[in-house]
Parts: structure tokens; sequence; C-alpha cells
């Protein structure tokens, strides 16, 4: 049977240089990156090239994320939340496009990589941190203090607070990546089956249409979870922001 | 590869990783390979920071200004066509008024006609009653004067007629006194 894991080596295109005795390499991972940044790239300006009233359904695609996307950081953040567009854009975009395209078949899943989801996570939760406290100074610290607590438990919700904060980037990133590294998984074991089956003869042949349909669903499914770890990371970025902009509970 | 290896023994290792999982032999489980962290980090920082670039300074001020032509067309738009009603409106109210002065216009018109039609019958109907009332009188007189002078004629036909009789019956031509007498006493009774 086909080897489920395959599908997220890395291999090496060719060497970049090096950090240290670390080698920096242009990988398969580094194609699929940038082949997401040139789909995002061209569907927003190839999109938004015909500038036209009634859009296309091309420009109709970029306006949607864009609104999209310019909606969902409005609601969470408020209109000061707007700076962060560009950001939160970019991240949507980054995300949905890598899990979309790593759902074609023979492709490579950027986002199931866990040092891409980590990368995400903790570029979220830097930003959060420093746009934090260069906003709000030491009221940043609010944040862990919320009101109306009663003081004799108040330094035991403050330990809470503080934990909740740290593990942050942890559930943030392991979310996105154990979602999209489960359901490559998955995919491929079903997958598997049909072709192991039907080496069997004709019986097998029969017998593979039960996994060839749970792939098909599966497949389906795996779109849902591409579009839905996207909005969920950014959604949850959103909120992250929000305690960013205004720390007091 | 032979590249790799001709560097350092870091190098050679970093490289070892990529050739091992090349070679589908499951030395470890791929995402969680660490030498193949770096080059991966390296390749995200820059292509996030390139879509990031694009997205902020080309694609999102591209849509946007889109987005921003279309709802000042519409609201242009909105706003001229709730112009437009509103004159329209108007040129109905106005048309309608109009309407109203001409119909009250036409009436006050009506009624002066056939007051003035009214008026004019009214006179011309007294005249002829005039005229006729004067013919009348006229007439009147005329019947007088003639029944007068016919019954100036009666007294002396009456006269002639007595004086024959009596002549005829008495063969005596009566005296023309004592006839007038009969006649007065005649008349008076």
């Amino acid at each position: 049977m086909a080897d489920p894991i395959h599908q997220f080596e890395i291999h090496k295109i060719f060497t970049l240089g090096h950090i240290g005795n670390q080698e920096i390499a242009f990988t398969n991972s580094s194609a699929y990156m940038f082949g997401a940044v040139a789909v995002v790239s061209l569907l927003m300006i190839g999109g938004s090239a015909g500038r036209a009233l009634i859009p296309s359904r091309f420009q109709s695609v970029a306006e949607l994320s864009f609104e999209f996307v310019s909606n969902t950081v409005r609601s969470s953040i408020g209109e000061e939340g707007m700076k962060f567009f560009p950001f939160v854009f970019s991240l949507f975009m980054f995300i949905l496009t890598a899990n979309l395209i790593g759902i074609i078949p023979y492709t490579f899943t950027v986002t199931s990589h866990l040092i891409v989801a980590v990368a995400l996570a903790l570029m979220v939760f830097l930003t959060v941190l420093l746009y934090g406290l260069y906003k709000n100074g030491l009221g940043f610290f609010k944040l862990f203090v919320p009101h109306g607590i009663p003081i004799y438990i108040l330094p035991l919700v403050t330990v809470i607070e503080v934990i909740s904060f740290l593990s942050r980037p942890v559930s943030h990133s392991v979310r996105l990546f154990a979602n999209m590294l489960a359901g490559h998984i998955t995919l491929k074991v079903f997958a598997g089956f049909v072709t192991s089956l039907s080496a069997l003869g004709a019986l097998g042949i029969f017998g593979s249409v039960l996994p060839l349909a749970m792939t098909t669903a599966l497949t389906a499914l795996e779109l849902l979870v591409a579009f839905l770890q996207a909005y969920v990371f950014t959604i949850l970025t959103c909120i992250y922001l929000n305690d960013a902009l205004h720390p007091g509970h | 590869m032979a590249e790799g290896q001709g560097k350092s023994k870091g190098a050679d290792h970093g490289t070892a990783a990529h050739t091992a999982a090349d070679g589908g032999h499951k030395a470890s489980f791929p995402p969680f390979e660490s030498n193949t962290f770096a080059s991966q980090l390296v390749s995200f920082a820059i292509a996030f920071g390139l879509l990031y670039l694009i997205v902020s300074r080309l694609a999102l001020p591209r849509v946007g200004g889109v987005l921003a032509a279309r709802q000042q067309v519409l609201d242009t738009d909105l706003n001229e066509a709730a112009k437009l009603k509103g004159d329209s409106d108007a040129a109905l109210k106005a048309y309608e008024t109009e309407l109203a002065n001409a119909r009250a216009k036409a009436q006050a018109m009506a009624t002066e006609v056939r007051e003035k039609l009214n008026a004019e019958q009214e006179q011309a109907k007294a005249k002829l009653e005039e005229s006729l009332a004067t013919k009348l009188a006229a007439a009147e007189q005329t019947i007088a004067t003639t029944r007068a002078t016919a019954m100036g004629n009666v007294r002396s036909i009456a006269a002639d007629t007595a004086s024959a009789i009596v002549e005829r019956l008495t063969g005596i031509s009566p005296d023309a006194g004592a006839v007038n007498a009969a006649l007065d006493a005649s008349l008076k009774g």
C-alpha cells in the first residue's frame, strides 16, 4: 500500500546557502509557498484588472475575498483594526490557498508542516504582544487581570490568564497543522485501499468502490476543512489582535 | 547534493535529512524533521513577506479602489434618481395645480356666460313685454275710440230707426226732440 506519509516529505530542489552550519535549501515546500503567493497575487491583481462596474466572475472572487476578510476584521476588531487588514488578509489567503492547493492529488500541503503553522501562529502572537505593548504600554498587562473578580481568587485567575495567553500560539498552530495533516493522511489511507484492493482481481475492483466513495466524500470534507481552518485561524487572529487593541476585558 | 557534501559536516547532515526523505526511508515523521525547519522558515519568511508586500501595496488598494468606485457610482446614481423623482413629483404637482386652475377658470367662465345670457334674455323679455304692453294699450284705446264712435252712431241710427218706425206706424213724422227724449229715457233704462 502507498505510504500515507510520503506526501509530507520535503525534497531539496537547490541550495540557497548556509546559515552557520545549517543548509538553507529551496525545497518543494518553498515552491508551493511561492505558488500560493503567486495564486493569491494573480487572483487579486488579475481580478481587479478589469475594474468593471459589474464584476466578472473572476473579479467577483477577488472582491468577495476582500469583503469577506474586511467584514471579519471590522466585526471582530472594529474600524481601528483595519490597519491589520493587509496582515489578516495575507494570512487568510495564504492558508486558504495552501490548503486548497494541497487537496489537488500529487501536490504538497504547506500548512501540514508543523514549522509553517508555528511560524504563522508565532507571527500573530508576536504581533499581538509587541503591538499591545507599543500601543498600551504596561496597560497591556490588564489583559491578565480581569475586572470584577474577587481579590482572593485574583492571583489564581491571573495565573490562568497568563498560561492561556502563552498557550495561544500552541493551540493556534497545532489546530491548523493537525487538521491538515490528519485529513491528508486519512485521504491517502482510503485512496491506498482503492489501489491495493483493485490489485486483487475482479472481486477486489468491486470491493474498492466503497473506499473510492469514501475518498470522494473525504475530499469534499477536506475542501470544507481547508476553508474552515483558514477561517478559524483568521478569526482567532482577529480575536487576539482585538486584545492588543483593547486589553481591558 | 555533491555540493552539500563538499561543505561542512553540519551542512552534510542537513542534506542527509533531505536525502533520507528522498529515498523514502522513514527515518522520522517528515513534519517533525527538524533539519528541514530552517529551509522552510526562510522560504516562509520570504514568501509571506512578499505576499504581504503585494497584498498591502498592490492588491488591496486596487480591489478596495474598485469597490469604492462602485459605491460612489451607486451613490451618485441613487442621488440622481432621487433628484429626478423629486423633479417628476414637482412636475406632477405643478400639472395638477395647473389643471385645477384651468378647471376653476373654465367653471367661472361658464358661470359668467350663463349669467350674461340670462341677463340678456331677461332684458329681451322685458323689452318685448313692454312693447306688447304699449301695443295692447294702443289697441285698447283704439277699441275704446271705435266703440265710442260706434256708440254715437248707434244713437243716430236708433233715432233714425225710431223715426222711421213711428212714421210707418202712425204716418206722422215724429218730432226730433221727442225721439231724442225717448231715446235718452230708453238708454237710461
